[in-house]
């Protein structure tokens, strides 16, 4: 093969950090290689990140977010054609489910994106979910991470199409999308706990579609009733109140309006680097990727545990010990197997 | 910790709506547990260059039954190599009659699949082929 940048046998870091000076020098084939490392989760990508994490604050991600068949895909290649006529470089990552039997995927979310093939500041990136839950890839962030420190300014997380409660887009996110068709539900739909809650913006997607003005209406009606209400909830945590816009991925219209809306927000938020403040969605999530890659460490040191993990295992799973208790042992013995704290 | 799925790019280059076949190949290699990037119908040699390059995928899988296989596949595989992906397995599968296959082969094609075509024996060629990874 031609290697390139990419040469075998090399120390993981080393060879990350020759990827990562390729890819932030514009090797399209090297951010290509980087981010399936990242997604691989192999040494090589954790050394990327680890590289590029300083550099990776000045993107502002923006989650979509819907049920399948929405529309986002269309509203994601709208967006992006849009953000390109301001000159504006994109990136999208669109994620789609894995097969929980066989571990494949059909990634079809490029279907409805192939108007920028020729054009270098735009790269599309599927990803399967690879089985974690909550609708993204467990690598989305810090795939995330390599393209906004490769000078993506505006970077799309396109989910898979969610159900009620998938939610996690929104703890990764600056900004939270909601696409909404027209006759997805009545009013009672929008009063719902869950999806709806996180929006920072909801669409009302096929726009050109009958009832679609009158879906918008009723979301728009449904998510500010109890604005007065918020004033008299003091300190407690309250609900958002996101704007309502409709959009025809068909005709184009409501488009330009989307990307306004997002744009305001990102001219709202501080860029985040060291030395400044940050924010609440900042810390949300850095709490996200921190709490993942914990899980994930526990997680493989418990699989390749010794003979005293496997008896506390055995322990629970013969109702000896409750597991609680087999926790609050495994993460003492934890701690003390490799003299830091769990 | 690492998990690695061979990835997949099944394209339809050209003038050509047939798209059952490719569906029913990406849906086969979906259950045969490689990760299918589908890009659809009327894709141009760039388009099917990007989406590769972008994708970062082992194998790139071209439908075509439209007659254009000499003018189409051809270019594809120069926009491999001009992108640099020499080691990504291209397959082509469709209408293509046995006399343009040596001169498809040559042009960089490294295997074409005919009608009558098994899904298990694309997957097998494709694990028995597939680069591998230097990490």
């Amino acid at each position: 093969m031609n290697a390139g940048p990419t040469g075998a046998s090399q120390d993981p870091r080393q060879r990350a950090g020759s990827l990562a000076q390729a890819a932030q020098d514009g090797d399209r084939r090297a951010l290509a290689r980087l981010l399936s490392d990242v997604e691989d989760r192999t040494p090589v990508g954790e050394a990327a990140v680890r590289i590029l994490y300083a550099q990776a604050g000045a993107a502002h991600l923006v989650g979509i977010t819907g049920a399948p068949g929405a529309g986002k895909s269309t509203l994601v290649a709208a967006l992006v054609t849009e953000a390109r006529t301001s000159g504006r470089s994109v990136a999208v990552l669109a994620i789609d489910p894995s097969s929980p039997i066989t571990g494949g995927a059909i990634l079809g979310d490029r279907v409805r994106m192939q108007a920028h093939a020729a054009d270098r500041d735009v790269f599309i990136r599927s990803m399967a979910s690879r089985g974690h839950g909550g609708g993204l890839a467990a690598a989305t962030i810090g795939a995330a991470s390599v393209l906004a420190a490769c000078g993506f300014e505006l970077i799309l997380i396109e989910t898979v199409g969610t159900g009620q409660s998938e939610v996690e887009v929104a703890s990764i996110a600056d900004t939270t999308v909601v696409v909404q068709a027209p006759e997805m539900g009545d009013e009672v739909q929008a009063i719902k706990a869950g999806l709806l809650e996180v929006a920072d913006l909801v669409v009302v997607t096929k726009g050109d579609r009958p009832g679609a003005e009158r879906a918008a209406a009723q979301l728009r009606a449904m998510l500010t009733v109890g604005a007065q209400h918020d004033r008299a909830m003091g300190d407690r945590p309250r609900p958002k109140r996101p704007d309502v816009l409709l959009a025809s991925g068909a005709t184009g219209a409501g488009v330009r309006d989307v990307l306004a809306a997002l744009d305001r927000r990102a001219a709202a938020r501080p860029t985040a680097h060291a030395g400044t403040e940050p924010s609440d969605v900042d810390l949300a999530r850095a709490e996200a990727q921190m709490l993942g890659i914990l899980a994930e460490r526990l997680r493989h040191r418990l699989r390749r545990g010794g003979q005293e993990q496997r008896a506390i295992l055995a322990r629970v799973a013969g109702h000896e010990i409750d597991p609680y208790t087999a926790a609050d042992e495994l993460l003492a013995q934890l701690a003390g197997a490799d003299g830091t704290p769990a | 910790m690492t998990d690695r799925r061979i990835k997949v790019l099944i394209a339809k280059p050209g003038l050509d709506g047939h798209d059952r076949g490719a569906k029913v190949l990406a849906r086969g290699l979906r259950d045969e547990g490689f990760e299918v990037i589908y890009t659809g119908l009327r894709q141009t040699p760039e388009m099917v260059v990007s989406a590769a390059l972008q994708e970062d995928v082992d194998v790139v899988g071209l439908s075509i039954l439209s007659g254009a296989h000499m003018t189409l596949l051809p270019r594809i595989c120069e926009g491999m190599r001009e992108a640099g992906l020499d080691d990504v397995l291209v397959t082509a599968g469709g209408i293509i009659p046995d006399d343009d296959i040596p001169a498809l082969h040559e042009a960089g094609i490294n295997r074409i699949f005919g009608p009558g075509t098994t899904i298990r024996q694309v997957a097998d060629y494709i694990r028995a082929n597939v680069r591998t990874r230097d990490r």
